[in-house]
């Protein structure tokens, strides 16, 4: 922070130059809940016109609404809420953003400077909290300074790797007045990411992608974050390079394009696994070598030369070691490879690769009697075009949608990818919704993560969101009771859902929204295509699945990626 | 093996348990950690001691860059550098003793800084193998307390 002449601001109160400082910003929505500490600065914003401020249900369902219109949108997602109980309630939201790299700005009130460190009513060290998952943070100390410190955070959220920063407000700092200058310059000395990759790197990256026999690309998150799924596409169209992406990569390269060869990982296609086991030399893209994805390291990828471009050198050699290291930002980076790839022969790769899809191609009975949740998502798929914007929650119906959908476009998945965050999918479909009013968004969740925030079905019906949300009710929280039934003798202790759940159809009624339920396997289309009608208002389509379906491919933890279980056989 | 870093940082708020959240966060090992003002008044130096293989500390060194407050970091294991550390040792001595732990403390070049009737309060300076040295050398009188700055170290100029 370097200030030289600085002409005499406008007086004002430190929250109205926190709110005049969003709208400078270009902030159009915030997510929040009031409480005693910020009842002035929701005042304030209640008075602002250029800014909707959205009341959730909870601060945990305010913050992963910020989130989801943050992946949806690529703009930062911006959250207020109180002190102590408000602040903390936000730590999970905040963890989940963190972890996948999502811009936020979360604003928490804060005790009078004076009482800070003296227990006071609804005091917490939220700064101390959240230290260790939020990308930076401040206290206010000055109400002359928000400003400044809106339009860093802002900075420091959305550029570099993108994350969670989070601003400390005492009461008195934002009912004290200061002095706005919009006009100050900001100038943060310690923080300077890495844009433009090594040349020389980039020439070794190309050749090695040119010569290579087996090349495969492993796209990550750092796509879709950095909008370059464009860049992607045409190196591997150029060189014939098949792709697989992460959970949080996909979307960055269209599925139907021949090249692709679907998700990797854990609950990966077969074939994507069997790729990253005998390529000869591997190109990761914005992907960090996630446990999930890699499976046992010591056997990972074998025998191949690997490159990694990621914008956090952090991430480089963390977990795998690689020949190859480009730092800075892949919209930077993937058009310099791009001009250096060669048209190549892969044929013989491909082949291999198509003969694995043909062989070990995804697969569900089509001849149940009862609901199977892969046909579900195949069937909304089909009725949205596989173009609606898809927010999942986590566990099994997350790996559902991930493995039958079928993405086409960037940022059309949203989905708790690192933290694995139950409770996600309902608030950040409306956050992804409330950013793009104009698209169709299915929310996919379980009996288990619906019930986590299932208070933001109000926030829905209030606001007359369209949400088409999928409830796939197996009665168990069903990824933890896939783990029991394989690994722990059908002991399922502490899944079993089914003996408490609601009546769902009640519940969405008693909220306000439309419910529609299928039991049957020949109730399913009609049920999505009724649903997809409904205008301003949720819908919660239920459907019965088998109780004990499972999500196949599975990696089993511990296992190497050539060691899946194809079945519970 | 030892490896020692050197981080300039902003002398902000919240930027020193920043740095140490780091180390208990990802369970990273430290030895000694020492802050101090730096050549420039609005930053701080820490100078870091940690165990660990060089693939570890390269993390440790990428993590701390990573932190916005943090200006740089340097290790100084792999090239010449100075350290010292200070250590005040307050010793038990009676009139018989006294003149024994004098004599350890004038070999290792240490001061005399307090006198009591019953205790000897030494200032040492200089590596930290000199400084546990010392102390060895002086648990046989009965060591009251200790209080050591950690290490400090900064890169060797003049090479050869």
């Amino acid at each position: 922070m370097t200030k030289k002449k600085r002409s005499p601001g406008t007086r004002m109160t430190g929250s109205e130059i926190l709110v005049q400082t969003l709208v400078d910003l270009g902030v159009k929505k915030v997510f929040g809940y009031p409480g005693g500490k910020v009842i002035g600065l929701f005042d304030v914003l209640d008075r602002t016109s250029e800014i909707q401020e959205i009341l959730f249900r909870h601060e945990q369902g305010a913050t992963h609404a910020a989130d989801g219109y943050a992946r949806a949108t690529g703009k930062p997602g911006v959250v207020i809420v109180t002190s102590g109980p408000g602040a903390t309630n936000t730590v999970t939201g905040i963890a989940n953003a963190h972890m996948d790299s999502i811009p936020m700005i979360v604003f928490t009130g804060q005790v009078p400077s004076a009482m800070i460190g003296n227990d006071a009513f609804q005091e917490a060290d939220i700064i101390g909290i959240t230290r260790p998952i939020t990308k930076h943070s401040y206290l206010a100390q000055d109400p002359g300074q928000i400003g400044q410190i809106v339009r860093e955070a802002y900075h420091i959220a959305i550029t570099g790797r993108p994350g969670p920063v989070l601003i400390d407000l005492p009461s008195d700092i934002t009912a004290g007045k200061g002095e706005y200058r919009p006009n100050d310059n900001i100038m943060i000395r310690g923080y300077n990411p890495t844009y433009k990759g090594h040349s020389q790197q980039i020439n070794k990256a190309a050749d090695m992608l040119n010569s290579a026999k087996r090349p495969l690309i492993y796209a990550g998150g750092g796509v879709n974050i950095g909008m370059a799924s464009e860049e992607l596409t045409e190196i591997a169209n150029r060189g014939r390079i098949p792709v697989t992406t992460t959970l949080l990569g996909l979307g960055a390269f269209p599925e139907d394009n021949p090249l692709s060869v679907g998700m990797v990982g854990m609950h990966g296609t077969w074939y994507a696994n069997m790729a990253m086991m005998e390529c000869d030399v591997l190109m990761c893209v914005g992907a960090r070598f996630d446990d999930r994805v890699t499976g046992r390291l010591n056997h990972f990828s074998p025998n191949s030369k690997k490159i990694h471009i990621d914008i956090d050198p952090s991430c480089i050699a963390k977990n795998v070691a690689v020949d190859i290291p480009i730092v800075g930002h892949v919209k930077e980076i993937l058009p310099d490879i791009v001009k250096k790839i060669k048209p190549a022969d892969t044929n013989a790769w491909m082949n291999q690769i198509s003969h694995w899809k043909k062989e070990h191609a995804l697969f569900y009975s089509k001849d149940s009697a009862e609901i199977l949740p892969e046909y579900v998502v195949e069937k909304v798929a089909e009725l949205t075009q596989h173009n609606a914007i898809v927010v999942t929650d986590v566990g099994q119906n997350q790996m559902w949608a991930a493995q039958y959908y079928g993405f086409k476009r960037p940022r059309q998945i949203l989905s708790s990818g690192g933290l694995g965050t139950m409770g996600y999918g309902l608030p950040a479909a409306l956050g992804a919704a409330i950013g793009c009013p104009e698209e169709t968004v299915v929310c996919f969740t379980g009996d288990g993560g619906f019930q986590m925030n299932i208070q933001e079905l109000t926030t829905a019906v209030q606001n007359q969101i369209p949400l088409k949300i999928i409830l796939l009710n197996n009665g168990y929280l069903g990824m933890v009771r896939q783990w029991q039934e394989l690994f722990f003798k059908k002991r399922y202790a502490m899944t079993v859902l089914s003996k408490g759940n609601p009546d769902f159809m009640k519940l969405a009624e008693g909220y306000g929204a439309v419910g529609l339920q299928a039991s049957k396997p020949s109730e399913v289309e009609k049920v999505i295509q009724e649903g997809l009608k409904v205008k301003n208002a949720p819908v919660v389509m239920e459907f019965i699945i088998k109780p004990e379906e499972n999500v196949f491919p599975m990696v089993p933890a511990g296992a190497s990626l050539d060691e899946m279980l194809e079945s519970g056989q | 093996m030892r490896h020692i870093l050197s981080v300039i940082f902003e002398n902000k708020f919240n930027a020193i348990p920043r740095i140490s959240g780091l180390f208990s966060g990802r369970g990273y090992n430290m030895n000694s950690m020492s802050f101090g003002e730096g050549e420039d008044p609005e930053t701080t130096r820490a100078t870091i001691t940690s165990e660990g293989d060089d693939q570890i500390i390269e993390q440790i060194a990428k993590q701390l860059n990573k932190l916005v407050d943090v200006i740089k970091v340097t290790e100084l294991t792999y090239e010449p550098f100075v350290e010292r550390e200070l250590a005040l040792v307050k010793v038990q001595s009676s009139a018989a003793t006294r003149a024994e732990i004098m004599q350890v403390a004038d070999i290792f070049r240490a001061k005399i800084i307090d006198l009591s009737h019953k205790t000897i309060t030494i200032e040492v300076t200089g590596k930290e193998d000199k400084v546990n040295a010392i102390i060895e050398m002086l648990q046989q009188f009965g060591i009251r307390e200790i209080a050591r700055t950690g290490i400090v170290a900064l890169k060797r100029e003049f090479q050869k």
